[in-house]
Parts: structure tokens; sequence; C-alpha cells
């Protein structure tokens, strides 16, 4: 079936030779990063006509590779994804900065993305919206889980659901005590974390009723009652809240861990101009505020939070105290093969029985 | 001897199945080759060399999972059979005119939906807090929640259900061609079901049962999405090895060498069948 | 009884379907080692008795005995008749050996006694050596063999045999015919055949039974069902007839003097018509029984002598007819015997008919 998939998009890169006006962009987002309405008042505002797919951090990396960077105008990958995708397969083009209304952005945040994104003195990423993953518990019958390990307690056994993916790595490992993203730079200390990690999660498979794969299921099984502790994005948890007091997104006590979405444009993209127009446009602070109510997260527009409706404001004021703001791990860029290590590590514990 | 005219009529009828197996089959395959064969030695840097077929062996993860793809589906395949065939001969000899009709379109029925929407029938129905467990709660069989999905009798299950009526099409076809009076002859010679069944019913169904079970075996095998959503934290299954070289790993070489281990597992596996039930390729897709 | 009991025996049987009745009150027995054919035009419900027999369809009222034991509620693997289909159902994914070794199979005959007693028994229908070859390599006429002899190599009481020969060819069914009754002395078993074709079961049979909407007209040897049929329906099957529509005139001990329709006297023999005078009647009268001359001459004192002329001449060798038409009246077809002047008859030639009252039937009209 792959094959197929794979051969498709092999003709279908043959095939997208065609002309596409300059005015149309093709946008690769997140689903909520784009709402209908928003995209009504862009195209009303700019004649531009806009084109939305919607994927996730591996598939638009996936997507923007099989096409050499092109097929797409605007990508929206995390900012840790940049680099290390932009080394190996060169399917992006540098920000030209002068094109960008950098007054719409919350300093601190545009300069952190900027740092991390640069690959060879080049500013490859914008932040746009930014949240976290963490736990999301149903209180009344796991309140003890605080954080990552505890989903290995025996009290929660058979009723826990995490993926088995890198995130999961991370979140244990700084549970465990341990600084993974401090490990970094150094191959031989990472590998070191994660044979632990590998170990205390192989432990904790007893535990686990299934390895979750997509947002809508996990929300299912904590809806349910058959998971009553998962390791989940925030805005799952909120969302769930808005259904069931008792479910809610829980900041860990070893940290939250914190990602930023980017704009990049892809290599091969051929309307520059419109996705500078989308970028300025979104950031607006009424724009902006409008995302965040479809998509959950906020973002780093200034004065982007001030139109948020008052219910996502208190649900994240519950999750997050000042304590856990500050607390929160924003991920850095990852080097170059460090997700190979990775890998290995986690087709280990899939197979361990 | 042809005309030239009719050399050029049959050149021109040729020309878009060649077309479509050396644009769409040929030629993504030999790009898969290709980069199945380059072994990553650092970023944007390859070399030539057969060093992802060596990893798939020296790494125990990925040959279990391709063994146990590969044995699940021949149960799978072997299930849809038992289940398949008492249908088949149901609607075959057992039902005329419209109401053989209304069954075989029964059994169309679950393929106007999309395989998505088929698995995620089934999750409502395993799952936990799902009907089944609910029923025999109800019923007072089991006293608490039993969880059916997420294990591999329920990635059986949709296996099964995904693949069946690509079992009973082709049974039909070759029983419908089965003469009653053949079946009668056995009874009337003092046979009883069991040896009918066993020497006139199957020896002439075989074509149908092999190419029924060469189709239900590829799509139990290539299949991804019924694994994935149904089984379990153990439940591997070698497309989803696949997708995640391609997608979470991005390593495409290591994926690709996988894809075309798979195709060789499947050849494989069908030429064994073949050889094992005395049929002939051309022979069983001619017939069924 | 002192004789033992006859082969099969059916007392009564009726087969009743959703809206009709297909098997009517049929009665009658056939003693072991004759040729009984059941003779009918399709639909007349011959092959229902036929699955009756065999086990395939359960009568709805009457019994039926094998040998003096009632088969009721016995399926068909447990009764002692073997039966040859319409087509042979000879199992094609067999070869000829394990087709006919198929029944010793199923009764768990050991494999070297299996082999031995398939050779026999193919060779003794005449086919020694076939054991190996596949059903498709043999002849229509060879595939008939080893259907009888797949059947017969389990011995059984009673053979059926469903108009196996309806597939053949002329030539071949005409040798087929032969063959059968041949093959069916040999091995002295009780056949019972059945046919739409009057000439196969006149040829083959030791006693026939005419079968008409599910019910027996008559049963009897073929010469006596020829000559004597007993009704107008076996009168016009069996054989080849002329039908004349006539009406009683006058009734003078056994001779009855009739007027056909078109105006025609009649003289006929019956003892026992049944008929009154004014009453509708139905003649029958073979075309052999009328006697062809070409003049008047030496017909003085016959009966039932007619001029006319010839419409038509119908070539067939020994098989030649004429068709004459008679100043009145419907044409009648007449046998023509390849002799002398009859050979010379040509369309137009005038002709002279008489038979003799003894050598036609006469029956009721239906619904006189």
């Amino acid at each position: 079936m792959k094959i197929k998939v794979f051969s498709t998009v092999l003709v279908a890169t043959a095939l997208t030779a065609q002309i596409t006006s300059a005015d149309t962009l093709r946008l690769l987002t997140w689903g909520g990063y784009a709402p209908e309405e928003v995209i009504a008042k862009f195209e009303e505002e700019t004649g531009h006509t806009v084109e939305v797919t919607t994927s996730n951090n591996e598939e638009m990396i996936a997507k923007l590779r099989a096409t050499n960077g092109g097929g797409f105008d605007l990508a929206q990958p995390s900012q840790d994804r940049i680099t290390s995708a932009q080394e190996e397969f060169g399917i992006y083009k540098p920000i030209d900065m002068s094109k960008v209304n950098a007054d719409q952005f919350i300093p601190s945040m545009l300069m952190a993305t900027a740092t991390n994104t640069t690959y060879e003195g080049e500013i490859y990423g914008l932040p746009h919206v930014w949240g976290t993953s963490g736990l999301v518990v149903n209180t009344a019958e796991a309140g003890d889980v605080t954080d990552y390990t505890d989903l290995c307690d025996g009290s929660v056994a058979g009723k826990v659901s995490y993926r088995l993916k890198r995130p999961t790595l991370i979140g244990f490992a700084y549970s465990m005590g341990l600084d993974p993203f401090a490990a970094y730079g150094d191959t031989d200390k990472y590998q070191e974390i994660l044979d632990q990690v590998e170990a205390k999660l192989t432990e904790c498979k007893a535990n686990v009723k299934t390895y979750w794969d997509g947002g809508d299921e996990i929300k299912n099984l904590l809806r349910s009652g058959e998971v009553v502790a998962s390791m989940a994005w925030d805005t799952g948890g909120w969302q769930l809240n808005a259904d069931n007091p008792d479910i809610t997104f829980v900041a860990p006590e070893s940290g939250a861990l914190g990602w930023i979405d980017t704009f990049v444009l892809p290599a091969r993209g051929r309307a520059d101009d419109a996705a500078y127009d989308w970028i300025n446009f979104v950031m607006r602070p009424d724009i902006a505020a409008m995302i965040t109510n479809t998509a959950g997260n906020f973002t780093a527009a200034v004065g982007g939070d001030e139109g948020v409706s008052a219910d996502l404001k208190a649900r994240y004021q519950g999750s997050f105290d000042q304590a856990a703001v500050d607390n929160i791990k924003w991920y850095p860029p990852v080097p170059a093969g460090l997700e190979t290590l990775e890998g290995a590590t986690l087709d280990r514990i899939n197979a361990a029985k | 001897m042809t005309t030239d005219g009719s050399k050029l009529g049959f050149y021109l009828l040729l020309a878009p199945i060649l077309l479509w197996l050396v644009v769409l089959i040929i030629l993504p395959h030999l790009g898969l080759f290709w980069v199945s064969i380059s072994e990553k030695i650092g970023p944007r840097e390859f070399q030539t060399g057969f060093g992802n077929y060596v990893t798939f062996f020296e790494e125990p993860l990925y040959w279990r999972t391709f063994a146990r793809t590969a044995i699940m589906s021949i149960l799978a395949t072997a299930l849809t059979l038992i289940f398949g065939f008492p249908i088949a001969y149901y609607i075959a000899k057992l039902t005329r005119g419209r109401t053989k009709t209304t069954l075989f379109l029964m059994c169309m029925i679950p393929f106007w939906v999309s395989e998505l929407v088929r698995t995620f029938g089934w999750m409502i129905l395993l799952r936990e807090t799902g009907v089944f467990s609910n029923l025999l709660q109800y019923l007072g069989l089991v006293s608490g929640p039993v969880e059916f999905l997420y294990n591999d009798a329920a990635i059986m299950v949709g296996l099964v259900y995904t693949s069946i009526l690509f079992m009973v099409v082709p049974l039909v076809t070759t029983l419908d061609s089965l003469d009653d009076s053949l079946i009668e002859a056995g009874y009337d010679l003092g046979g009883n079901s069991l040896s009918i069944l066993r020497e006139i019913v199957i020896p002439h169904a075989m074509p149908g049962i092999v190419s029924g079970c060469i189709v239900v075996f590829m799509l139990s095998l290539g299949n991804y999405l019924t694994p994935i959503l149904l089984g379990g934290k153990d439940s591997l299954w070698f497309t989803g090895m696949i997708y995640t070289q391609f997608i979470t790993r991005f390593n495409w070489e290591l994926g690709s060498a996988l894809g075309f281990l798979l195709l060789a597992l499947s050849s494989g596996v069908v030429f064994l069948g073949l050889k094992l039930s005395r049929q002939s390729l051309a022979d069983t897709m001619g017939r069924a | 009884m002192a004789n033992p009991a006859p082969d099969l025996q059916c007392l009564d049987l009726t087969k009743d379907f959703d809206d009709f009745r297909a098997v009517d009150h049929v009665s009658f027995e056939v003693p072991q080692g004759s040729f009984f054919s059941i003779l009918g035009p399709s639909g007349c419900g011959k092959t229902t008795l036929l699955r009756m027999i065999a086990g395939f369809q359960s009568p709805s009222s009457g019994d039926l005995l094998i040998k003096g034991a009632s088969m009721i509620g016995v399926p068909p693997n447990k009764r002692p008749v073997s039966m040859v289909f319409q087509h042979l159902a000879l199992f094609p994914t067999m070869n000829i050996g394990d087709n006919v070794g198929f029944g010793l199979r199923q009764r768990g005959v050991a494999r070297a006694e299996i082999a031995r007693r398939v050779d026999e028994i193919l060779a003794r229908v005449g086919l020694p050596g076939v054991a190996g070859r596949r059903v498709d390599q043999l002849s229509g006429g060879q595939k008939q063999r080893v259907a009888i002899a797949r059947c017969m190599v389990l011995e059984p009481d009673v053979l059926l045999l469903d108009e196996p020969l309806g597939a053949l060819d002329l030539k071949l069914r005409e040798h087929m015919k032969v063959e059968l009754k041949s093959l069916q002395a040999a091995f002295n078993t009780t056949f019972v055949y059945i046919t739409h074709d009057q000439s196969e079961a006149l040829v083959m049979s030791d006693n026939i039974a005419v079968m008409n909407r599910g019910r027996f007209e008559q049963i009897g040897p073929p010469q006596e069902v020829y000559h004597s049929p007993d009704t107008a329906f076996v009168a016009g099957f069996v054989g080849e007839a002329n039908r004349i529509d006539a009406r009683l005139v006058s009734v003078n001990g056994p001779v009855l003097t009739l007027e056909s329709e078109s105006g025609a006297a009649l003289s006929v023999e019956a003892a026992q018509s049944g008929l009154s005078a004014g009453q509708r009647a139905q003649v029958f009268l073979r075309p052999e029984a009328i006697e062809l001359t070409t003049s008047a001459e030496g017909l003085e004192g016959r009966e039932n002598v007619t001029k006319g002329t010839v419409a038509s001449v119908l070539f067939n060798g020994a098989n030649s007819s004429v068709t004459v038409q008679h100043a009145s009246g419907t044409p009648i077809s007449v046998a023509l015997p390849q002799t002398g002047d009859m050979a010379k008859l040509r369309p137009g030639s005038t002709v002279y008919t008489s038979w003799h009252p003894g050598r036609a039937r006469v029956y009721p009209a239906p619904g006189a």
C-alpha cells in the first residue's frame, strides 16, 4: 500500500509541472490553523486565493521531501524540525525579514525562533502558534498522576495511553530527572539517556492500554473513561474539560514540553508574496484571536490573547500557574541524525514483550 | 501473416497497457529499488550498497514483524476461506434469482463505505465501552467491562471482514459453474456430504479458492489501517513499519528496502501456494 | 406370492408441488432383470418419478419398494439404485478410473480391490485400459459407457437412466440403443429408463409405461403399446398415426360405421369402444396399415377404399411415405414401400388407399 502511495507521489511530482497563478497560496498547515472565516477575510482583503492542506510535522516534511520543496507556498512545521530537515533535504528557503511586519510578533518568541531556525547564517522560520504537551488526566479517577512517570503507577494500570513517539521519550527523561535537551549535542550521552528511558517504558508497557495515534483517538479514549491518564496536548485536555470538568490538562511537575509551530517557505514555492501577505495578515491581533479560538492554542502575535474567549483563558490559567509556565521545556532544534537513535529506541520498546 | 495495418492496430491497442505497466508500475519500482540500495553515510551523502537489506536481517524487530505479518495474513486468508466458502456455497447452490442477487449485494454493502469508516465501526463494537461489552454485561454473562479491541484477534476480525467479499466473489463464480447433477451423482453413488465436498466440490472450486486466497492474502499483507487501528501495543504490521520509515523516520532508503522485501514475500507465498495446490496462475486467473 | 418380490414396486406414488401435481397415483412393478421404459412428453412427470426412485425427491404419498423393502425416508446414498444422469455427470476433476471407483471408495473397499474391479467393469463395457485417461479425452459414446460402468461397478438392484442418449448425434444414438440393450442383457440388471423418444423405448424395452400429465396411460410390451394403444394419447404419442376426427353413425356388432368431419364414411372394427351412435370420436390409423395401389383393380370387396392424389412424396429410404389428398377430407400419411410401381409415384399421381377395419383404433373424442 505504501509502495502505491510512493509511486503516486513520484508520478504526481512529474505532473506538477502545471502553472499555478501567483496569487494562489498553497498552504500546508495543521488542522485549525486556517479557519474558513480567516481565509474568507484574507481573500477579500488581498485578492489571493488560499488552498489548505492539513497535515502533521512528519507528513509535512515527507511531502516537501518528495517534491524537493515544491507543491506548497507556505508550510508550518514545528521550530525544532526545521534546521535538521534543511540540512538533510534542503526543502526550505530563507525568510526575507524585510517583507515581514516584525512588530506584530512577541519579540522574545520571534528572537528564540529565529535563533533555533538559523541554518548557515540564514533565518528559516517565524513563530506562529505555540502550545505544550503534558498530561491529560481524569482528576476524579487518577488525581495522583502529576508527572509522566506516574503513568506507570499500578493504580492506573490498563487505563493509560501515550504515543510511541519522540515527545514521550523526552517527557519521560525529564520526569526521571534527566536532561535530554542538554545532551542533544552529545550522541553518547543522549544514547545513555535513551537507554534508561527505554528500560522505563518497556517496564511501563504492561500499564498501557494502547499507544494512541491520532488526536481524536485519545480524546475518545478519555471521554469514554477507558483511559484515565495520558500524555497528550494541552488543547485536547481543554476541549475535553468543556464536556467533562473532571478531565483537564495537567502541566507535569518536571515541566510541560513546549513547541512552537512556525511559518517556513518551501524551497520551490511560487507565491512568496502571497505567503508573506498571509503571515502579516494572520499575525494581526484580531485574526490571531480567531485562530486561537478555533485551534485552542495561543499565538505569538502581540495582543493576540485579548480577543480570546474567557473560557479558554480560564482553562489555560487553571493548567498553568506562573511556575508551570517558567518550567516549560522548549524544544531546541533537533540535530540531524538524532532521530535515528530515537527511532531505534522506539522500535525496541515496540517489540519488547 | 498479418498485414501492416493489423499490426499497427495491435500496437495501438497494446500501447495503453504498456504505458500503464511502464509508467505506473515498472518505473516507480525501479526508482524504489534505486533508493533501496542507497546507503546514507551523512547529510545528503549516499553510497550504493545493500546495507539497508542487511539492516533488515540484523534487526530482529524487522524480520520478526515480517514473519508475524506473513503468518497472520495466511491465518486471515484461511479464516476468510472457512467463513467465505459456506456463504459462497449458499449463494451459488442453494439460492435462485432474486434472493441470489440480494444476498450478493448484501455482501457488497460494507464496501460502499470507506475502509476507515468500516474499521471505526468495528472499534465501536469491540471497545471496552462498546456494544459487545455492554451487551455481555447486560445479559449478565460478565461482571465488568471487557476489552475486545487492541489485540490480534481484533485484527483478525477486521481483516476477515475487510476481505471476505474478495473470497466470496470468485468462489460463487466457480461454484455456480458446478453442475448440480455432479453433486447428485456423488450422493447417488453412495457418497456422504463430507466425501462429496472433498472429492467433487473442492476440486471443482480449486481455481476459485486459489484466486480468492491470493487476493485475500495480498490485501491482508498490504493492509495498513486495520492492523494499526484495531491492533494493540504489540500488534506490529509490516506495512506500518514501512510507513514509519518513510514518514516519521524520513528513512526512505530502509523503507524502500522493506517495501521490496514485502513484494518478494508476497510473491514467494503466492508461488508456494500455487505449487502446493498444483494450480497455475494462468489457470486460476483465467477461470475465476 | 411365490415369486420373490419384484426389483422395483411403486404403489400409488404421488408427488405434489406447490401449485401442481407432478406424479398422480402411479403404480407399477418391474420384475428382476427387465428393461422398463417410462415414455412421455417433457413435463409429464417422468423425471420427478425417476428422482423419487433415486431418492432426490420424496413422494407426497404412496410407497416405493426395492426388493420388497420400503425406500421411504432412505437417502439416495443408502439406496441400492444407481443413476445415469442426462448429461452423464462424470466428474471432470477425476480420471476415468477414479470416476468409476468413486462409489467403491465411498464403501471403503481396499485400493487394490477397487483397481481390479474398475479394470474388470471397464473391460465389460468394452473400454479396457482407459482408467488413466481424462474425461474430456473420451468420445460421447465412450463417456456413455463409462457412466454405466460407474454405476454397474456397484452392482445396484436397479439402474435408473435419465434420457442419457439425448445429447448424442443420431447415428451414435441408434448405435447406443442396441448397445444399451445388450449391456442390460449382459449384466442382467433391472433398468428403468426414461425418455421422450418413442423409438428408444420401443427398441430397448421389455415393458413400456406411457406417461402423460403425471399418470400412466398404459403399461405393456412395446408391440402391445404400439399396436393396441389403450388411449387416444398413447395412440397418438407412440409411433406415427393419422388422426381422423369423426362422428359415430351406427354400431353393428363389433363394426362401427363413422363419418369423418369431411363427410367420408369409415368402417372400423372395435369390440368394446364404449361409443354410442352420434358420439364424436377419433380414429387413429398407422401409415403402414394403409394399403396403396395405383389402380382400382383387385380392390373389389375391400373396405375403406378411397381415391386420392399424391400431394407430396417424402423419401426416407425404407421409411418413405406419401401424403395423399382425398377428394374430401384431410391429407393422410401413407407408408410407401420402395417396390415396383410405387417407386415411381410423383405428386399429382392418382392412387387408391384402402385399410382393414381391424387395423384402425377408435376412441371417444376428448370432452365427448
